[in-house]
């Protein structure tokens, strides 16, 4: 569904990434770890179209998306929920999904997308005439991702989502993503907590210092001795 | 038909019929004064599209001077009817504000620094005016070219006030009209989101640099055809009164004021910063020349902290709340 091949990128003279290759199939839950400053987060822009990649090839269902802006790849079905939430903090509940269904085929599905949403996060029926910016973190979380889904997207891309977190709202968040996943969602997720997330995807990628290091399936990887030592903290 | 729809046509109505309501020798002054605040107001409207999402422009008094310079300039040498001359000059200050909107939104020069480069070029413009003395009179100003009499309708000149007052009248409704449009468009919606976060919006498919590029284009034509109007009305156009700074902050002041989050918040701030300053000429004569600039600076200062939906906005929010508040008990 998903090809990155060579892709290079970074901040002016900075390179953050380093000839990545990363392939996600359709219906696959895939992760990519690494530590702080590692480019995960660039990865995500560089694939939502926010930064613009310096080489390679981007291909999303066979067609070239390299260098298309970030509200064209949104039309194309793909969706970024990214890092730090960033919802809208003025707006209610309600109007932030409004927005995520700012495009015009996502406009005109947007009874039945926020009747599916509230159906997720029934947290955000109860507050859906709220500004956004008096959720609790788990809440702007839900949100962050309900938006994302209003757009009817094929992909999400989800950039540490349990950033922030208590730990009990971690576990929710993951349980809310695993049922994203099982309702057809293909999605690529960055996160720091290694070990959980390992139990929810199905391969993932370790990016560090901007180049993939390794790859593989999620359990082989978590049994991997320098991962568990480095991320998982066994 | 619900009582606020009521209450605008009773005003619409008492507007229309003002100049010819007695009013002894006072007629002359009061429409005066009151075309300058349509005028005003008009412009204020325009430039609290941008203002209201967070694009705070300091510099509007170059999109004015442009509209007000160039159509002059059209009709005193080449003798271009301002019919024509005004649509030239509005499309001239739309391409100069698309100029400098591309670069602040493509380096996303935001807030801050979107206001500093506004202030800038604002400057820069009033001493374009003043350095191509030539044919812009320089800082002396310039004078519209008088038309023959039976040219009045061909060069948009009259003596008589009461057809500037009908002219000024429909441009402010114009631009009321314009406001409502845009209010409930997903424009708006649009607007709102980029001046939340442009990232975000960017990443719910909202094209950013056409939204903000749009907004720009419509506030810097509405902001010369203000201009276009005060030059035919006060046939004099000077660049210290329609370029620069303090153009551009009296503008600011005004809508502030008034608040830039409500369709009639700029007409309220400006009909109160034209009485203020009316009142302190009366008062103090020439005495005390920049007392109203010293006011409105206060002023501004103290509604930025503490009233900042303005008089009219804050007001409003009041009342619609004591409204709620009593359907809520009487349900
Ligand atoms: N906007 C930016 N401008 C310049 N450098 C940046 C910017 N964002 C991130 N970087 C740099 O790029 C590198 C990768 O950052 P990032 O992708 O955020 O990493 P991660 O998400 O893995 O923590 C870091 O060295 C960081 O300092
Ligand atoms: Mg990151």
């Amino acid at each position: 569904m998903l090809e990155l091949k060579n892709i290079t990128a970074g901040y002016g003279h900075f390179t953050a990434l380093w000839d990545v290759q990363l392939r996600v199939a359709r219906g696959e839950a895939v992760a990519v770890v690494g530590p702080n400053g590692a480019g995960k987060t660039t990865l995500m822009r560089v694939i939502s179209g926010l930064i613009p990649s310096r080489a390679g090839e981007l291909v999303f269902e066979g067609e070239s998306l390299a260098g298309r802006p970030a509200h064209d790849i949104v039309a194309h079905g793909i969706a970024h929920v990214p890092e730090g939430r960033r919802i809208f903090p003025a707006l209610t509940v309600g109007d932030n999904l409004r927005m995520g269904a700012f495009l015009p085929a996502a406009r005109q599905a947007f009874p039945e997308s926020s009747a599916r949403v509230y159906d997720l996060f029934p947290a955000l029926a109860e507050r859906q005439r709220q500004r956004a910016g008096s959720l609790s973190g788990g809440e702007q979380q839900m949100l962050a991702i309900g938006r994302a889904l209003m757009s009817r997207p094929k992909l999400i891309l989800l950039d540490e989502p349990s950033m922030g977190l208590a730990p009990v709202m971690v576990l929710r968040l993951f349980d809310l993503i695993r049922r994203i996943r099982e309702e057809g969602y293909t999605i690529l997720v960055v996160e720091q907590n290694v070990r959980q997330v390992l139990k929810l995807v199905d391969r993932a990628y370790l990016l560090e210092v901007g180049r993939i290091k390794m790859e593989g399936r999620a359990h082989e990887l978590a049994e991997q001795d320098f991962v568990r030592k480095a991320y998982v903290g066994l | 038909m619900t009582p606020g729809r009521l209450a605008a046509l009773a005003l619409l109505a008492a507007l229309a019929a003002a100049p010819f309501v007695p009013m002894a020798g006072m007629r002359q002054y009061v429409l005066h004064v009151t075309i300058q605040i349509f005028i005003w107001s008009f412009i204020g409207g325009a430039w609290s599209l941008m203002g209201r999402f967070g694009l705070v422009s300091l510099g509007h008094g170059a999109f004015l001077g442009l509209g007000a310079y160039a159509a002059t300039l059209l009709w005193n040498f080449y003798g271009l009817t301002p019919w024509v001359g005004g649509l030239v000059a509005v499309a001239l200050t739309v391409g100069f504000a698309l100029v400098v909107a591309y670069p602040c939104s493509r380096f996303r020069i935001l807030g801050h620094y979107f206001a500093l480069v506004t202030l800038a070029v604002g400057e820069v413009v009033r001493l374009l005016i003043i350095a191509e003395r030539d044919w812009t009179g320089g800082s002396l100003g310039l004078t519209l070219r008088p038309a023959r009499t039976d040219a009045s309708l061909l060069a948009i000149q009259y003596a008589d006030k009461r057809v500037f007052y009908y002219a000024s009248l429909v441009v402010w409704l114009l631009g009321l009209w314009v406001w409502t449009l845009l209010d409930r468009s997903m424009a708006r919606a649009a607007m709102e989101a980029i001046g939340e976060d442009e990232t975000a919006a960017a990443s719910v498919g909202i094209h950013v640099t056409r939204f903000k590029l749009g907004i720009t284009a419509l506030s810097a034509a509405l902001t010369a055809l203000g201009g276009v109007l005060y030059a035919q009305y006060f046939t004099y156009v000077n660049p210290d009164t329609l370029a620069g700074i303090g153009v551009s902050l009296r503008i600011v002041f005004a809508v502030v004021l008034g608040g830039m989050y409500s369709l009639l918040g700029p007409t309220v701030g400006t009909a109160l910063t034209i009485a203020l300053s009316e009142y302190l000429r009366v008062i103090f004569g020439v005495k005390f020349i920049g007392m109203a600039e010293t006011i409105y600076g206060l002023l501004l200062v103290l509604f930025i902290i503490f009233l900042p939906s303005g008089i009219y906005g804050s007001a409003r929010g009041l009342l619609r709340r004591r409204r709620t508040l009593e359907a809520s008990a009487t349900a």
